[in-house]
């Protein structure tokens, strides 16, 4: 699974990245984070508003930091 | 059927919840004075007419004031701006013509829920679904200048005269601004790459499907993260309110930094320009200077320098802006500001 987390670095970012990690970790999953931080390649995923979390090239989060309950959700789907 | 009594006890609880938290808001409101007046004039004793005591007092009651304003201000704005979105945003101004267009974006830059952070994401996007590059300017000079958090604390702190001005004016600035840099034709003036950005799979609005548990996390996570930024911001510009309270004699302002002084707004931009703030932290600060009987044109003029215009949102800017176009935008947006702080010295005294 490819998980990428996309944001400049801002304070949200940060956040959703933490969750991502703790949700990856309680559920045993094998992935591959990446951190988008450049601008274009962020908004070329559609997204205004950051940040954003593709999983497999979909983008199932932006502009809002789901809990991590949440996260570990979308992650099993 | 269980399913229904449980989902019901789960909002009666989320409301009592927020029901307890507004009480307890307004009570701690209510009784900020009263209890500093007890705790540094009756408890340790010190005279209201001594500088320690009116300094002290004024510390206390003040960062407890503006403290609670900002929780239950950036809570209510959040829960608020979580039905607006900026993809909403976008398809209301696509399409639409310079002029309407920038009056729209400059409407919504309010209330649309945004952060610096995501300015070149949003221009990219608003280019690329055919908003001109001046309406675009609008809506990204006005969201930070105008927003409600600072439309709340200037209500809360000087009245609503003063923040209807503000008001007024950050929209005005955003407005004329915007047409102007549309006129200068600032496509030339923007990296070509964003005109062959695109967009690939769907865009999701990122507020769909939220329930009201989600808004409240929201409201509060929001109140964590900008408090927990601000903090020192609150202290310093309430210290050094402070400090004025106590030792520096009333009329030193009014003999430097006065109305009349030509060159008070100029300066207080210039001072603006390198600080990086937003109005959460600026606003303690504005107050204390209020205080100490600086005008009101001079410290909107460096409240809004400091928001409007900011060192690292034009480097974030300067990966879809040339800097022509970056330079154009401080020099007409400095210009507003510079306008409108003399205008409002003229008009308030």
């Amino acid at each position: 699974m490819k998980i990428k987390i996309l944001g400049p670095g801002c304070a949200n970012c940060q956040r959703l990245e933490e969750r991502t990690k703790e949700a990856v970790e309680a559920l045993g999953l094998d992935v591959n984070l990446e951190k988008v931080t450049d601008a274009a390649e962020i908004a070329s995923y559609g997204i205004m508003r950051t940040p954003g979390l593709v999983v497999d090239d979909t983008v199932v989060v932006a502009g809002q930091v789901p809990s991590t309950r949440e996260i570990s959700d979308l992650l099993k789907n | 059927m269980a399913m229904d009594v449980d989902t019901r006890r789960a909002g009666l609880r989320r409301w009592a919840g927020l029901a307890l938290a507004a009480g307890t808001w307004l009570v701690l409101y209510r009784f900020n004075q009263p209890f500093w007046d007890w705790l540094i004039y009756d408890v340790l004793g010190l005279s209201p007419q001594s500088a320690e005591g009116s300094a002290l007092h004024f510390f206390g009651y003040d960062v407890a004031k503006i403290g609670l304003l900002l929780v239950g201000i950036i809570f209510a704005v959040t829960v608020l701006r979580s039905f607006m979105s900026i993809e909403r945003t976008r398809a209301l101004l696509g399409g639409r013509r310079e002029g309407v267009g920038n009056v729209m974006a400059a409407g919504l830059g309010v209330i649309t829920p945004f952060c610096s952070c995501s300015a070149v994401p949003a221009f990219i996007g608003f280019v690329a679904a055919g908003v001109p590059i001046g309406v675009t300017m609008s809506f990204l000079i006005a969201s930070p200048l105008v927003n409600e958090i600072a439309i709340g604390l200037l209500l809360g702190m000087f009245g609503v005269g003063p923040t209807l001005l503000y008001v007024a004016a950050g929209l005005t600035i955003a407005i004329v601004a915007g047409w102007i840099l549309g006129r200068f034709h600032a496509e030339r003036w923007v990296e070509p790459f964003v005109f062959e950005t695109r967009l690939r799979g769907q865009v999701i609005d990122s507020t769909a499907g939220l329930t009201w548990d989600d808004r409240i996390a929201m409201g509060r996570d929001e109140v964590v993260t900008i408090l927990r930024k601000i903090w020192p911001y609150l202290l310093v510009g309430i210290g050094v309110g402070a400090i004025i309270h106590g030792w520096v004699p009333t009329d030193f302002f009014a003999t430097y930094a006065s109305a009349s002084n030509p060159l008070g707004v100029i300066v207080a931009v210039g001072l603006g320009v390198p600080l990086y703030s937003n109005a959460a932290g600026v606003m303690p600060l504005v107050q204390s200077l209020y205080g100490a009987g600086l005008p009101m044109g001079t410290l909107l003029a460096f409240m809004m320098s400091v928001v409007a215009l900011s060192l690292p949102e034009m480097i974030l800017l300067r990966r879809v802006l040339k800097p022509q176009l970056i330079a154009a935008f401080i020099a007409v947006v400095a210009t507003g500001i510079i306008i409108v702080g003399y205008s409002f010295n003229l008009l308030l005294t």
